[in-house]
Formats: structure tokens, sequence, C-alpha cells
């Protein structure tokens, strides 16, 4: 089966600081896997040049058939297939949990009001939000804001959900809230693509896990290689972290 | 009936009639200058490097400008080649281009004020440059923008003052008019000057109030 996400030795630098140094891996439909690493291997740098938020220097970049790297790219077609969730969340603050849902879905998919408004309805319940809709992001807890994140995103409908990091400023119990939303996704068949450093939660649930080192894939494979790590840089990476 | 001196309530209700022509010109202003300042802030905060570098000449060249001199470009200036314009139109298209620059630019800060995820947030969710500034981010930015541009809208009414000197009839205007009857400088002017104060105070009264409860909310954000 051809891959839905594609990287093909791709670089990246930001200034004289190369932060990806020739980056490859594949992702198939409905595969989940987690991108783990120390903070400066480049494991988000890698996310945001899936989404296009970052342009690459060199190599090539595939999602959902559409060339990432090309210059002439339709970015509405690539966000439309790509989701993303961040760290802060980044709602709207001036809108409603509701409203945040709505508005592309209003603008970009050109929904009806009461169609934006089901939507909307489905996502919060899927994330366990639905009694939230009329909420402010700022009346949310960090879990909560972070569900409606991923609400959000999960309403356009994308066929890839990116996760750069998004339990990394909450608490271990509003985590689980997050972390049981994911899995619950994950279960749904969507492919996904997490950077985390939730180790427990990758080996559990991820297909497979990239450990990303001074910028190159290090090492690579199902959750079990967490056990019997076979570079001593993953092995120090693991013995430090956890 | 005689107030103080030869001053009478004829003079006091000229002065009330003057305050209204302020206030006329000041909206004026004010709106046409906020309409072409948002075309000023748009072409400023452009991914085109020459329409920003255009909007950069078009501030740093107006804010260059006293008030008066583009006064006298506009009323006296047009006048030579044609133009006379009637001296509410003149002050107002002055007024126009110099609020313009200067709206433009307190708005592109406003604009770049705010935080660089929300306009990458936007952007995730597929929705175009002009979307995310015309949904996310100028809502947001609007609340940031109104103390100083109440604070401006203060400059802008005290600034009216200038537009006498083309013959326009506002508060000072009027009250140099009245003085060259009746010559009580002090009082005239001190009463001319009361009135822009009462014009004036509630509106920068209301613009710190803006500043602070927006000061508060970001401590508390």
């Amino acid at each position: 089966m051809s891959p839905i996400v594609k990287l093909d030795q791709v670089y990246k630098s930001f200034g004289s600081n190369p932060v990806l140094k020739g980056v490859s891996f594949e992702v198939a439909k409905g595969e989940m896997i987690a991108i783990i690493g120390a903070s400066g291997s480049g494991k988000s740098t890698a996310l945001r040049c899936i989404d296009r938020l970052e342009h690459i220097d060199r190599g090539s970049i595939e999602v959902c058939g559409i060339r990432v790297d090309d210059p002439a790219i339709d970015l509405k077609q690539l966000r439309l297939e790509v989701g993303i969730v961040f760290q802060s969340y980044n709602l709207f603050p001036h809108l409603t949990v509701e409203e945040n849902i709505m508005l592309a879905l209003r603008h970009v998919k050109k929904q009806s009001r009461s169609e934006a408004r089901e939507t909307a309805r489905r996502v919060l319940a899927q994330v366990g939000l639905e009694e939230k809709a009329a909420a402010y992001p700022e009346q949310l807890s960090g879990g909560q804001q972070q569900r409606v994140a991923i609400a959000r995103s999960l309403a356009m409908s994308p066929k890839v959900m990116l996760f750069d990091e998004v339990t990394s400023a909450l608490d271990p119990q509003l985590t689980g809230e997050v972390l049981r939303v994911m899995e619950d996704l994950a279960a749904g068949g969507m492919t996904m693509l997490l950077v985390t450093h939730e180790m427990a939660f990758a080996k559990r649930v991820a297909d497979r896990i990239i450990y990303m080192h001074q910028g190159k894939v290090w090492e690579i494979g199902p959750g079990s290689m967490l056990d019997d790590p076979q570079t001593p840089e993953l092995r120090a990476f693991l013995d430090n972290g956890l | 009936m005689t107030l103080y001196g030869s001053f009478t309530t004829t003079h006091l209700l000229y002065l009330v009639m003057a305050i209204g022509w302020t206030l006329v010109l000041s909206g004026l202003a004010f709106v046409l200058g906020s309409i072409a300042g948002f075309g000023v802030m748009l072409a400023r905060i452009s991914p085109r490097p020459w329409l920003r570098w255009l909007a950069m000449l078009y501030i740093e060249g107006i804010q260059g400008i006293p008030l008066l001199i583009l006064l006298f470009i506009v009323y006296f200036g047009l006048s030579v080649y044609g133009f006379t314009l009637p001296s509410l139109v003149a002050a107002g298209l002055a007024m126009m281009v110099y609020v313009s620059a200067y709206l433009g630019d307190i708005w592109r800060g406003c604009i770049e004020a705010m935080p660089k995820p929300q306009w990458e947030a936007s952007e995730c969710l597929a929705m175009s440059r002009w979307q995310t500034l015309r949904l996310v981010i100028v809502p947001q930015a609007l609340r940031l923008s109104l103390p100083p541009t109440v604070g401006f809208l203060v400059q802008i009414i005290k600034m009216t003052s200038l537009a006498s000197v083309i013959g326009f009839v506002e508060l000072t205007r009027a009250g140099q008019v009245i003085n060259n009857t009746i010559f009580q400088p002090f009082l005239i002017f001190s009463l001319v000057g009361a009135f822009y104060f009462a014009l004036c105070y509630p509106l920068s009264r209301w613009s710190e109030t803006m500043e602070k409860k927006l000061n508060v909310a970001n401590r508390q954000a």
C-alpha cells in the first residue's frame, strides 16, 4: 500500500543551524507513529515541515499525493488533508468553543450554520466536551482546551492528524484526558503522527516509534524497541527520561 | 442678554453652534481617516515587499509634515490648479490623510502584537490570509487598539482648531470672530479652552480606563 505521508532525505536549517539532516520515513494509512527524541532533535520541525509551516531546504515531502515541497502547492488543499494540534492549544480566545470549531467549517468548507453546528456538536461529543459548547477557552482547563483543539481539527475531517507535544503543558491528570482521546482516534483508524514525551503511551498505542537524534532518524521500529534499544543514544535517552 | 462685560448669550450660542462644526470635522476626519488608515495598515502588513515599502514611505512622509502644511497644500495648493474646495472639504481631506498615516501605524502595531500561533492555527485550518485577518486577528487586535485609537481621537478633536487658518468656522475660529468684535480675549479663549476640555476629557478618561482594563486582562492571561 502506498504511504500517505512520505519524507525523503529532508534537510532543514534555521540560519546556520541545521535541524533536519536527511530525514526519511513513511507513514501508511491508518498507522499511528510516535516520534520521540530529546529537545532540539528536530521532531517538531519535521512535523511543521509536513504541514508546510516551515519550508524545507532539500529533499521531498509528500502527503496524500500532494508534493509539500512544491513552490506552487495549493496550501488549502494540503491543510484540508492534514490536521495539526499544537502544544499551546492555539484556540481563538474571542470565540466560544463551538464557534472555534464552526469557524473553518463555515468559511472554508462552506457549511451552513446548522450543518457546522451539528458537526461541532458531534466532534465535541467525540472528545467528551459537549456541555462546554458555549464556554470561552479561558473558562476551560488546559486538558479541556487541548481536547477542543483536537475536536476543531477533527471537524475538518483530515486524512492525517499531527500532534506536536500536545500534553507537554499539562499535569498528569489532564494528560490522561487528552491521551484517552488520542487513543480512541487511533483505534478508529485515524492516521496519526505524534511528537511526544509520553513513552508509556507511545509504546502502548503507536504502531511504530521513530527515535530522532541530532536531526536524523536514529532508530525506527515497533513499541518493543523501547525495551531493547539498538543504539547507545536511545538507551541514554530512555535512561534519562524514565 | 449680557453675561459678562460685552459677552452676550448670542456669543455663547455662536460658540455652542461652533462646537457642532468641530464635532462634524472631527467625525469626518476620524471616519475617513479610519477607512484610509485600514487600507494603510493592510498595505503595511502585506506579504508584498513593495506594498509594505510604499505604505512605510506614506506613513513616514505624512508623519513628517505638520498638519497645518497639509491644510495649506489641500486648500491653497489645489486651488492654484483650479480645484477650489470648500473649507470643510479641504480640512476633512487634509485631516483624513494625516489621520490615516497615524491610525494605519497604530493598527499595524496592534496586528503585529497578535501572537504568531494564532495566525498559524488559522492557516492550519485551511483559512486564507484574508480570512485569518478578518475572522481571527482583527477581532482580537480591535480590543488592543481601542485605547490608542480613542486617545488619538482626542488629538483629532484638538487638531481641528488648525482648520481655523483656512477659514473654517469651528470652535477656535468662532472664538476669534467673537474676540474681534468685543475684544475680551481672556474670557473668550478660556471659554473655548473649557469647551475643548469638556469634549476631550471624557474620551481621555475612557481611553485610560480601557487601557487599565486591558493591562489587568493581560496580566491575568
